[in-house]
């Protein structure tokens, strides 16, 4: 049941040249935005929110991909930091912080709500504490969306609206920069800023992944007990993994509320832990490149839907049959089911340097 | 191809030069709204309404700058999410529409005007009714209809001045709607002089009520507030019914549709109210007209909000016909100092961008519909 | 005190159908120590294939007595939950029952959003009414407490159910079976046993279960809805949890102990916190519940199988 990578034609051509392979990646990933520019703003936002979404899934991978440890209510974390950034950055408590200080704040809180989740769990395993992380993803947004009484704190179910955008050495990134007769649009700018975040956290992911603690994870995760009878402290590497996870989560989340400037408890729902898992799922969990894949496909696929699924139907029936958000969530759900059962490896599986040839738990 | 738009250019140049300025301009203006969704009903009705906005307009051939003005509708999706809802906006301002009637949800309206008022273009909603979004102080944000204060406001008074309701226990559905206004109501109920029993909370997912519904009936009030939507609310009335209980039932304009009928059954009675914003349609000089139209070209009955949207998109195009100019900065002035009949009741906005003493009126059930009681201003 | 008494009448009732949904994730983690994800969204397919079926039965053949119309919209839901189940565990989790444990579990999320999806293909995204075919009109036994005749069917129909499964499991050929494929397949199969009929046999058992309960949980709120089946199915989880999962008894234990507490949770939070916390946090009771007993006393209330799976 499990494929091998060589039985593929897109990685085994991919990983002909690597000398090639980089370039043209970050080549990419520099011009993604002037190409979506020329189709349209509104492009470039898609591409800003899938940089989130990418940050987000780099950080579910620490917990699902490398330590093994199934967590639905991942999108807790992005709902702290993006809180963070809103209570120190709004007009809400009349604070202005700058973003070198609650960014890291932001990150500070989600992982010690990681170890808040971690520490009690820790004895759980698979599905467990799937449902328990479930659990916890809804208490935090109920209580996110409750603490406006006896005294406000979170302002509810209204939210929390003209949060200061970021601003990075007195340059604002919402809005158009001009340089010398230039207009650069203020969605290129934070383009470029969270590329720097994604970038930092993929070599920060890499040199963990290949370090005691990645392979510590891997070992947890391939077989807990010889993890433990090699002398690995079992605990401590889970609740690292947590914690670093939900670093992730929260630092996309404050990029999430200044970027958007209005945070509210919906957009924390259960249904976006689903999708950040479905991401990884799909492109490969343990594999980076597969992760990132799969977070820029999966936060487009909406958008694509929407250009090309009802024009075709349209075109077929003469009608909409399906609308976009019918099929992203039958595309969604397809997904997971087809990919466990054909693929579980993912699109882009991880390569097997550092754990079991045949993966088996993966 | 480039040669074909040039020779045909050239013709209808040569054919405008005839009759001074007779040349047809196309002016995109946009509609936002949930048409995927839960809440897909909405918004299907705001484009609806703006629709026939639009084609009312078409029909009767405006000229603004002398030229004859065909307007178009551009249609978006925001499922009712914050964060598509900025996409959706970001591509209404790619695709250079000059004015957008939306977004139908006050989440999704609060961070699109962000990218409108950044774009220069107004943007009216037809539903938000969300206080927090004429605050902002941006000046392309406006909106037609009563919001929750006001709302609620009124609902309140009338609650304990009209139907001497003193003691009067408030559920709301932890929504940014409900909460809103239960909140407005809860105040309101206040400053009357009437007593808040209690207050007690659901969700918008919620069906069974009967624990809240059992702790308010110990209570023994006279009125039961629910501010959420119909979904809710009419299992809800079901369930004050199975327990027996004879307090009035109030909810805002979300309970006060024809699905709540459809839904509550016989569970509703001359003791359940619910309140819209505006005039009620048939007292307006076009509002049985608007209806019979509206059927008629869309084969199916307003379900809330389409008369606003209606009035929305009238309002962006009278503010350009004032104007004399399709362009935003131009008739955004005009549009501050609107005055305009419209099907909902008058239209003008205050500093704020909001609809000035925007009119609610207070419905019953009667005989299997809902029966306007009262206007209050 | 009627106060009191009416909410453990709530509670009853909510938590008997929670009860039902239990037994179903019960069996089949009993046997497979799969978390069947898809089990609540079987109780949103059986309330709106009986919808449809009294629909299109009373547009047939108007006038007929309500009892017949629930009993031919059961007569429908319940054999269609169970072909979905059978469907589910054939072609989602028989493949991967020796994959590692996340694969299931992901899959069985899928098939949950899937079931969902379909629905709202199928039936729309709007709310239907669910004909109320046993009267709800309310009577007062006692002074303050409010009871209506489909809350006294509710109760009765799933304790009858309940009693009837105990029955099946301890007494007949199949239950044995059960049993022995839940103390470990490989063995049973040596035995004689076929396993996999057992298995497909406990989630058709458990699915026409949920398909009862979807029909108990429409007609008691009047109202069938595609998304209506994720949370039920999640509390009823968490009682199975809460009773000690695999064991059937506790599913009952716990269902109707999660329906007490939610109640009285509700109705009695706000002076228990004096007024700090009040009925918005009522849906976080079960998720407390939950993370309290795998955390303190993973073996549930009433114990059995579970401490090495979880």
């Amino acid at each position: 049941m499990t494929t091998t990578s060589s039985t593929l034609p897109l990685p085994a051509s991919f990983a002909l040249d690597r000398r090639i392979q980089r370039p043209l990646v970050i080549l990419l990933a520099l011009a993604a935005p002037l190409v979506a520019l020329a189709m349209g703003k509104s492009w470039v936002r898609v591409l800003d929110f899938a940089l989130l979404y990418v940050l987000l899934a780099i950080g579910l991978n620490l917990v699902v991909g490398f330590a093994g440890l199934l967590d639905l209510g991942y999108i807790a974390f992005y709902a702290v930091g993006a809180y963070t950034w809103a209570f120190l950055a709004s007009p809400h408590f009349g604070i202005h912080l700058p973003f070198w200080i609650v960014l890291p704040l932001g990150a500070a809180f989600a992982a010690l709500a990681g170890i808040a989740l971690g520490f009690p769990t820790l004895r759980l395993r698979g599905d467990y504490l799937a449902i328990v992380t479930l659990g916890f993803g809804e208490i935090i947004r109920i209580f996110m969306n409750n603490l406006n009484q006896p005294i406000n704190i979170t302002n509810g179910p209204q939210g929390i609206d003209s949060i200061d955008p970021l601003t990075i050495a007195g340059l604002d990134l919402s809005r158009d920069l001009d340089l010398f007769g230039f207009q650069i649009s203020s969605l290129l700018l934070y383009y470029y800023a969270f590329l720097a975040c994604v970038v930092f956290a993929i070599i920060l992911v890499r040199r963990l992944q290949i370090s005691r603690i990645g392979r510590a994870w891997a070992a947890i995760r391939d077989d807990e007990l010889a993890a433990k009878a090699i002398g690995i402290d079992t605990r401590m590497m889970k609740l690292l993994a947590f914690a670093l996870g939900a670093t992730f989560g929260g630092v996309s989340g404050g990029l999430f509320a200044a970027f958007q400037g209005f945070v509210s408890p919906e957009s924390f729902s259960l249904m976006e832990s689903i999708v950040v898992l479905t991401m990884i799922v799909l492109g490969g969990m343990g594999n980076l490149a597969g992760v990132v894949v799969g977070a820029i496909m999966l936060t487009a696929l909406p958008e694509l839907l929407r250009h090309f699924a009802v024009p075709m139907q349209m075109a077929l029936f003469g009608k909409t049959l399906l609308d976009p958000e019918v099929l992203r969530m039958l595309l969604l759900s397809l997904a997971m089911i087809v990919m466990m059962l054909v693929r579980p490896a993912g699109l882009l599986p991880a390569r097997t340097r550092y754990a079991h040839r045949d993966r088996r738990n993966a | 191809m480039k040669q074909n738009k040039l020779i045909f250019a050239l013709a209808a140049a040569s054919l405008a030069a005839g009759a001074v300025h007779a040349k047809e301009v196309v002016v995109r203006i946009g509609h936002a709204g949930p048409l995927t969704g839960p809440a897909a009903a909405f918004g299907k009705d705001g484009e609806n309404g703006a629709r026939l906005a639009i084609e009312d307009a078409n029909a009767k051939g405006i000229k603004i700058g002398g030229d004859t003005v065909k307007f178009e509708l551009v249609s978006e999706d925001d499922q009712a999410d914050p964060r598509t809802a900025t996409t959706v906006a970001q591509r209404l301002t790619d695709s250079g529409v000059k004015g957008v009637v939306g977004h139908v949800t006050s989440g999704a309206s609060i961070p699109a005007s962000r990218i409108y008022e950044q774009a220069g273009i107004p943007v009216i909603t037809p539903s938000s009714t969300s206080p927090k979004l004429t605050q902002q102080g941006y000046k392309m944000t406006f909106r037609v209809i009563a919001n929750d204060l006001q709302q609620g406001n009124a609902l309140g008074k009338y609650a304990v001045d009209q139907l001497k309701a003193r003691k009067i226990a408030v559920i709301d559905d932890r929504t940014a709607y409900g909460q809103g206004l239960a909140d407005a109501f809860a105040n309101a109920v206040k400053s009357s002089g009437g007593q808040i029993a209690g207050r007690e909370f659901t969700n918008d997912k919620a069906t069974d009520f009967m624990a809240i519904l059992t702790k308010i009936k110990a209570m023994n009030p006279d009125a039961v507030f629910y501010g959420g939507m119909d979904a809710q609310a009419a299992p809800l009335a079901r369930q004050m019914k199975q327990l027996g209980m004879t307090a009035k039932l109030m909810t805002g304009d979300g309970g006060c549709t024809g699905e709540m009928i459809k839904m509550a059954g016989d569970a509703l009675s001359a003791t359940t109210f619910c309140t819209q914003a505006g005039i009620p349609l048939d007292k307006m000089p076009g509002g049985a007209t608007f209806r019979t139209q509206f059927k008629q070209r869309f084969g199916n009955d307003i379900h809330v909000y389409a008369p606003y949207a209606y009035d929305a998109m009238m309002s962006v195009i009278e503010a350009m016909k004032a104007a004399n100019s399709v362009e935003p900065a131009k008739y955004q002035p005009a549009l501050r100092s609107l005055a305009y009949q419209g099907v909902t009741g008058p239209v003008a906005f205050d500093d704020k961008g909001d609809i000035k003493g925007g009119a609610i009126t207070v419905y019953n059930f009667d005989a299997g519909k809902w029966a306007p009681l009262q206007t209050i201003q | 005190m009627e106060t009191f008494l009416q909410q453990t009448l709530n509670g009853l009732v909510s938590g008997s159908i929670y009860a039902l949904v239990a037994l179903g994730y019960t069996m089949v983690y009993g046997i497979l120590g799969l978390i069947n994800f898809a089990h609540g969204d079987l109780l949103m397919v059986g309330a709106l294939v009986a919808l449809q079926t009294v629909t299109l039965l009373n547009a047939a053949v108007p006038g007929l007595h309500p009892v017949i119309l629930l009993l031919a919209g059961v007569a429908v839901a319940v054999p269609v939950c169970m072909a979905v189940g059978y469907l589910i565990e054939r072609i989602g989790y028989r493949r991967l029952r020796n994959a590692p444990r996340l694969a299931p579990l992901i899959t069985a999320i899928g098939v949950s959003f899937l079931l969902q999806t379909l629905a709202m293909i199928i039936w729309g995204r709007e709310f239907h009414v669910f004909p109320q075919l046993v009267s709800t009109t309310p009577m007062e036994p006692m002074a303050g407490v409010v009871v209506s005749p489909l809350q006294i069917f509710t109760i009765v129909v799933a304790f009858a159910l309940m009693g009837g499964l105990m029955l099946l499991v301890n007494k007949s050929r199949l239950g044995r079976a059960m049993r022995a494929t839940a103390e470990n397949h490989r063995v049973a199969g040596l035995m004689g046993i076929n396993a996999n009929g057992v298995i497909a046999a406990t989630f058709i058992i458990g699915s026409g279960l949920a398909a009862l309960a979807g029909v108990l949980f429409a007609s008691n709120y009047a109202i069938a809805h595609y998304a209506m089946g994720f949370t039920p199915g999640l509390k009823a989880f968490t009682a199975a949890v809460l009773g000690g999962i695999g064991n059937l008894p506790g599913a009952m234990v716990g269902g109707l102990v999660l329906g007490l507490v939610e109640s009285f949770g509700a109705g009695y939070i706000e002076h228990l916190t004096f007024g700090f916390l009040n009925s918005s946090y009522q849906d976080i009771f079960a998720f407390v519940i939950l993370g309290a007993v795998l955390i303190f006393r993973p073996s549930g209330l009433l114990g059995e199988r579970v401490a090495d799976r979880a």
